[in-house]
This record gives structure tokens, C-alpha cells and sequence, in this order.
């Protein structure tokens, strides 16, 4: 067929393996431009966008490390000041409960002087009342008998101090008596 | 195949692929319009990674991705892969460049309007060849220095009679089939995807409109020719980026090979 074909064409047929001078020159020139095109321009951009998509993710990477970094150290730090407070909150109910106990003691103290003070001085009041009425009562009970008994006996005991003798005298007897019984 | 002047089949020629002259006809500057495909194909390549890269955001929209899914391709899955990052990035711009150039270049093949690969002319893949070549001797000679043609061409640890038949193989392996082999499969490849096309749719035209003249019968084959054409077209975008990858990565694995022969 190939034969048929070539002898087809009319004049010398070409061959297609000896290259014609215009082909090699212009393939050159378009290969050499084609070249430094790519290496000079394409090959300079591509790479240089490799590059700042590699920066870009490991700025990312490390935006992202920083940000836990931060975050971890926040953390900690208000791990730190909650137990800061807590202790501190301790620390002042501790002193609260020791003031309560210490103010509770000093008022019950307080309360007991008071109340031996006031009690000490109620006795003090009433042994003198007794010891006023007891006498009151003793120099009234014995005018009382010496008018009844004056009057009993029909004698006026006009000496007092006969008189009063005699009273003590009874009253000491009656005392006596009454301690006797008991 | 049938051949006649008048309102016949005309099969495709390998003249396909030497059109004439549209400027500086004679010169070695000649432009033809293969030429300017091969133009076109590369400003494809100028205009969609400038746009692409000129402002990259870190967050890629839908077009950026799409550029640097390329660009990334070849960065990391044949550069950086075989070389590893070192060596990957410094070999980075040959690699690209070849990939792409081949890439696009296939692509017009089967671009409507456009229709052949200025790949399917044997300048760009020679050029590109040479290149590769360069570029795995250079990296060779860099890495060790002296040594490197000794290790290539004296294998370590081979028994000394048995240069005189390593020693012409390796040579013509390393030295002479490498950048042939790279030249001649882009070549046929785009040369035979172009000449199928163009067969399977001038068929197309052919039945579809000149034959049916004779019997309507003949449209059905129009019909099957048409079907071919539109499969292989698909299959012509597979073979544009597996070449690309091929030739890319068959540049990397040579470079690789310079670099790491040891002893």
C-alpha cells in the first residue's frame, strides 16, 4: 500500500527522516524559547508558591501551637488562683471560727464575773438587811415584851439596862433552845 | 486503494507532511503550515502557564489546579521521582519543557481545523532527541568525571575478552540507539496517527459521497470509515499524552542511569 502511496505522489517523494533545514531551526527556537520560559518564569512562580503554601501551613501549625501554649498557661494560672483562693477562704474561716470561740469565751467569762459580782453582792445586801432587821427586831421584840410584861406584872421595869439584861437573857435562852432542838 | 484524478479516492501521501512554503519560501527560515501549527502549539503552551502561574494564590482556584496538576506531574511524578529532589529539581526545566512541547505538539493532531501534529515532522523530535542526549552526558560527565564514558562503555565486572562484544554493544545502546529510538517513536507514532485519520475520513468522504453515486451501498462503508475515524481520533489522544509521558520520561531515566553508574 505504502508503495501504491508513494507512487502516487507525483515528482521524487520526500523523505521523511532526512530533516529539512527550516524543521531543525524552528523546532530549536521553540524548544529554547519554550525552555526558558518554563525554567525562567513558570518553573520560579510554581516554586515559590510551593514555598509560601508550606510557610503558610507551618504558620498555621504554629499559630495553633502558640494559641495552646497560651490557653495550658491560662489554665494553670487559674488552677493556681482558685486554689490560692480556696486556701485563702480557709485560711479566714479558720480565723473566723477561732474569734467566734475566743469572743463565745470571753463573753461566757464575762457573763460568770458579772453574775458572782452581782450574786456576791446580793448576799452582801441581804446579810446586812438580816443583820439590820435582826437587830431592829431584837430592840423592838424587847421593848414589846418589857410593855407586855410590864403590863403582865404590874410593875414598871423603868431600868433599862435591868431591863434589856433581861431580855438578852431571854433571848439567848430561846437560842439556845432553838439550836438545842435542831 | 483505488486512485484516480478525477472525483476519485485520494489516499493520504507522505507529501501530507511537506506543504508548501507560506513565508521565506527557499530559505532555511521557510514557514509552512505545519511550521505554523508547531507555532501555535507553543504559544498554547505560553498563554495557559502564564495565566496559569502569573497570580498563584495558596488556596488554587479552578485554573490555577489545573496548571499546577500538570506542573506537578512532572515535578513529582517523573523528576523527582527517578532523580529524587536534589537532582529532580535541577533537571526540572529540561523535563517540563520536554513534556509539554511533546504534549502539545501531539495535541494539534487531532485539533479540527489544525488536523497534523508538528511532531509528525521529524525536526522536533530530533531536536528534542538531541537534546535528551545532551542532557544525559552532561549530567554523566558532572557526576563522574573521567569515569563516565569507562563505566559506560566497560561495564565493571565483566570479564576483559568480553569488552570486545560489550564493549561496540553498549556503545551503540547508550550512544546511538538512545536518541534514534527517542526521535523514531514520537516520529511514526505521530506520522501513523496522522495518516489513519486521514485515511479513515477522506474514506469517509469518499463512500459518503462519491460512491454512493454508483450504489447507495456504498454509504454503509462511509458509515463504518466515519465510526473508525472517531475511535482512533480518541485513541490519538491517548497515544498524544502517552508519547509525552514516554518521551519525558524516558529522557529522566537516561539522566537517572548517568547519574548512579557507580564503581
Amino acid at each position: 500500500m505504502l508503495q501504491a502511496v508513494l507512487a502516487a505522489t507525483e515528482g521524487e517523494p520526500t523523505n521523511p527522516l532526512i530533516p529539512a533545514s527550516y524543521d531543525i531551526i524552528w523546532s530549536a527556537v521553540c524548544f529554547i524559547v519554550i525552555l526558558f520560559f518554563f525554567w525562567r518564569l513558570v518553573l520560579p512562580r510554581m516554586k515559590k508558591l510551593l514555598d509560601e503554601r508550606s510557610a503558610a501551613i507551618e504558620g498555621n501549625m504554629e499559630k495553633a501551637d502558640e494559641a495552646q501554649r497560651e490557653a495550658e498557661a491560662a489554665l494553670e494560672q487559674y488552677t493556681a488562683q482558685l486554689a490560692e483562693a480556696r486556701a485563702e477562704a480557709a485560711k479566714i474561716r479558720e480565723t473566723a471560727r477561732v474569734d467566734a470561740q475566743r469572743i463565745g469565751s470571753e463573753i461566757t467569762a464575762q457573763a460568770h464575773t458579772d453574775a458572782d459580782r452581782t450574786k456576791a453582792n446580793a448576799q452582801v445586801a441581804i446579810e446586812a438587811d438580816r443583820q439590820a432587821a435582826l437587830v431592829s427586831l431584837r430592840s423592838e421584840v424587847g421593848s414589846l415584851a418589857i410593855d407586855l410584861a410590864s403590863g403582865v406584872v404590874g410593875e414598871s421595869l423603868s431600868d433599862d439596862a435591868k431591863a434589856t439584861a433581861l431580855v438578852d437573857r431571854f433571848l439567848a435562852d430561846l437560842e439556845a433552845d432553838t439550836s438545842g432542838k435542831k | 486503494m483505488a486512485t484516480s484524478d478525477d472525483g476519485g479516492f485520494h489516499g493520504p501521501s507522505i507529501e501530507e507532511f511537506f506543504p508548501d512554503a507560506i513565508f521565506f519560501a527557499g530559505t532555511p527560515f521557510e514557514i509552512n503550515r505545519i511550521i505554523l501549527i508547531r507555532f501555535l502549539a507553543m504559544l498554547a503552551i505560553i498563554l495557559i502557564f502564564w495565566i496559569g502561574t502569573r497570580r498563584m494564590r495558596v488556596v488554587p482556584g479552578r485554573f490555577q489546579s489545573i496548571v499546577e496538576m500538570g506542573l506537578d506531574f512532572t515535578r513529582v511524578n517523573i523528576a523527582e521521582d527517578l532523580l529524587g529532589k536534589k537532582d529532580g529539581r535541577r533537571f526540572l526545566p529540561l523535563i517540563t519543557t520536554i513534556f509539554f512541547v511533546v504534549l502539545f505538539a501531539n495535541l494539534t493532531g487531532i485539533i479540527p481545523f489544525l488536523n497534523i501534529s508538528s511532531n509528525a515532522i521529524i525536526g522536533m523530535p530530533l531536536v528534542l532527541a538531541v537534546v535528551a542526549w545532551l542532557a544525559f552526558m552532561y549530567a554523566g560527565i558532572k557526576k563522574h568525571p573521567g569515569a563516565f564514558f569507562k563505566n559506560a562503555l566497560f561495564p565493571p565486572g565483566v570479564p576483559k575478552v568480553l569488552y570486545i562484544i560489550v564493549t561496540p554493544i553498549e556503545f551503540v545502546s547508550t550512544f546511538v540507539l538512545r536518541p534514534i529510538t527517542l526521535t523514531l517513536r514520537l516520529l511514526m507514532n505521530m506520522v501513523v496517527g496522522h495518516l489513519l485519520l486521514v485515511l479513515f475520513f477522506s474514506a469517509t468522504q469518499f463512500f459518503l459521497f462519491t460512491a454512493t453515486q454508483t450504489s447507495i451501498f456504498y454509504g454503509l462503508f462511509g458509515v463504518g470509515t466515519l465510526a473508525f475515524g472517531f475511535v482512533f481520533t480518541l485513541f490519538e489522544v491517548l497515544v498524544a499524552v502517552l508519547q509525552a509521558y514516554v518521551f519525558a520520561l524516558l529522557t529522566t531515566v537516561y539522566i537517572q542511569l548517568a547519574l548512579a553508574e557507580e564503581h
